[in-house]
């Protein structure tokens, strides 16, 4: 079996990050960056299943700057076999990132693209279900659980309103929601080792252009202070006089 | 500017009525469950009268070959419609922009990134645009008279098949509608005591029940209630956070609440930053006084 796992570096969503005064893009001075979550969630589970069957070949992709390096490295460091850059500076959206991907799994062709849900900067929640359209492929967005078979998977996914279980023929898109594993810590030794693995760069394999442009970013007004109360009693007297219980 | 409005059930019929009146838009509507009495102000709706929605891979063509002569196909956000409409887009060549908050041109959106940090303007290049967009602040529209109705183009070839469903929900409000939601955090400790603490004062209040992560992933709520970033985004009039810190994730989905209200025992909890109103209290008393202080519901 064979699984690419695409990895998208992020800002550290953790930390409190504002736009820039001119409202050009981000501040990131000082700010760490790392996998996208979910995508280390779907680098976790890729590696899980090659522990279960050893003949699993796994491939990390990442589409961006030199920068991105460091998070195939880790994405190595947690197991996967090898990593790929495509090195880009041009101006890239979700369609972008989907063309570039499928032309790189059409060349690869793996049994299952495992990737995040979501991005958690640009919380776009696109390029997976995009793949797997212009792939002609079948997809489960949102997966807790994946079980591999033969030649097929099944997927339990998160619904608005529950859960369901889709089976489906290998090749597929899987996206993954929180809740599919907890990934491994990765000390940093573990990093440094993973540089003996390989990581090839090259360059994009299309000439798809953006359909979607970001031209302004600003701080989310903040909302006016609240004040505390001190008792049960005041809490009630203030949401009944406007009018809320 | 013509929309076609993707609605999963009629229960989002007022909403895409309300979108495009406030557009001053003409619309359709694709209806993929049940069948439209009236139709909120569009011209006609296309339905699909499935029993149960398809998958994505089923439902993405029709979408796709419905959406010809719209310049928008939208639909309003939900794990639902963002599992679809990418798809669709993806097959039709669209631009695509999810979790828009507002509209200031045809080509020009605005929508939170960063955990709801951060709003960024966007601009679509090209046409037809996908979209979904957050229903909070959108008047919803009046039912109107009945509506044409004609069947929608037909469903693509199924890729993956449904082997089983499990629907939770019971009698409380949608979480995404309600008008009050009391949420729940770690501190909860089991199933059993989050349903009898903040279901109690759900119950009370007529509200919708939420979790955090920290909730949820420790198995004393179920997923679906998940509130924030990564789960569900509500904007009731009321929103009361029991044994919640207040994390970035979990706030970037109540920002839209009229009233929050914090009840942490901890003084220095970041949830209090939000909050409109705090009470710094052990939730396992000022819950049942509050709840014992209501009184009896009329
Ligand atoms: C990519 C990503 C996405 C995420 N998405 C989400 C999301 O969508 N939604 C979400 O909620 N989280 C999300 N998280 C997780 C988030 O970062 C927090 O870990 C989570 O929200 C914490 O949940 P909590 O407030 O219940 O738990 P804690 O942080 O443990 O807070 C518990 C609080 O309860 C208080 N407390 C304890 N006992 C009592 C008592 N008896 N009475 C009153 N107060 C008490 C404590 O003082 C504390 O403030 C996400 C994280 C990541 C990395
Ligand atoms: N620049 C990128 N390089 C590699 N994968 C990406 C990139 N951008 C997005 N992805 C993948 O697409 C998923 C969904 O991202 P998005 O649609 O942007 O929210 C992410 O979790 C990644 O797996």
């Amino acid at each position: 079996m064979k699984i690419v796992v695409p990895i998208k570096r992020v800002v550290d969503p953790y930390a409190k990050v504002k736009p820039l005064a001119d409202g050009t893009g981000l501040d990131v001075a000082g700010v760490k960056f790392e996998i996208n979550p979910f995508d280390e969630i779907a680098m976790e589970e890729a590696v899980r299943i090659k522990e279960r069957d050893p003949s699993t070949y796994t491939v990390a992709v990442s589409i961006g700057g030199p920068e991105c390096e460091e998070q195939l490295r880790k994405a190595l460091a947690i197991g996967a076999d090898e990593a790929v850059l495509i090195e880009t500076t041009d101006g890239l959206d979700a369609s972008v990132i989907a063309a570039e991907l499928v032309a790189f799994v059409q060349e690869v062709a793996p049994d299952i693209v495992l990737m995040g849900k979501q991005s958690t900067d640009d919380d776009s929640n696109q390029v997976g279900q995009m793949m797997a359209a212009m792939l002609g492929w079948p997809q489960a967005t949102f997966a807790c659980k994946l079980t591999p078979g033969v030649g097929e998977v099944t997927v339990d996914r998160e619904t608005d309103s529950g859960e369901e279980s889709l089976r489906m023929k290998t090749p597929c898109v899987v996206t993954t929601d929180l809740r599919m594993n907890q990934p491994r810590y990765i000390a940093l030794p573990g990093i440094i080792k993973a540089r003996s693995k390989p990581l090839a760069k090259r360059g994009r394999g299309t000439s798809a252009s953006p359909r979607v442009r970001l031209t302004h970013l600003a701080a989310l007004p903040p909302r006016p202070p609240g004040r505390k109360v001190a008792s049960v009693d005041e809490l009630l007297t203030e949401l009944k006089s406007r009018g809320l219980v | 500017m013509k929309l076609l409005c993707v609605a999963f059930s009629e229960a989002e019929l007022p909403v895409c009525g309300g979108l495009a009146a406030s557009l001053g838009a003409e619309f359709d509507v694709l209806l993929v469950h049940g069948s439209a009495g009236a139709g909120y102000g569009a011209a006609q709706v296309m339905t699909l009268g499935a029993t149960e929605a398809p998958t994505a891979d089923v439902l993405a063509p029709c979408v796709a070959a419905a959406a010809v002569g719209y310049s928008h196909v939208v639909a309003v956000s939900s794990m639902a419609t963002k599992d679809l409409m990418a798809r669709a887009a993806g097959l039709v060549g669209a631009a695509m922009v999810t979790d828009v908050v507002r509209f200031e041109a045809p080509n020009r959106f605005v929508r939170p990134i960063l955990a709801g940090s951060v709003l960024a303007t966007v601009e679509t290049l090209v046409e037809p645009v996908f979209l979904t967009f957050r229903a909070a602040g959108i008047v919803p529209a009046e039912a109107g008279s009945a509506v044409a109705v004609a069947a929608a183009p037909p469903l693509g070839p199924e890729l993956a098949t449904r082997v089983a469903t499990t629907v939770r929900g019971g009698s409380r409000p949608d979480l995404a509608q309600a008008k009050c939601v009391v949420t729940g955090g770690r501190p909860l400790q089991d199933a059993e005591t989050f349903e009898r603490v903040i279901g109690g004062l759900a119950d009370r209040l007529g509200a919708a029940v939420g979790a955090t992560r920290a909730a949820v992933d420790s198995g004393i709520a179920p997923n679906e209630l998940q509130v924030g970033q990564t789960g569900k985004i509500v904007a009731p009039d009321l929103y009361i956070a029991a044994g919640v810190s207040g994390s970035t994730q979990h706030v970037a989905g109540i920002k839209d609440s009229k009233a929050i209200v914090a009840i942490n025992k901890d003084p220095d909890a970041p949830i209090f930053e939000t909050a409109d109103l705090g009470l710094v209290a052990d939730l396992f008393e000022a819950i049942p006084e509050i709840v014992a202080k209501l009184g009896p519901k009329e």
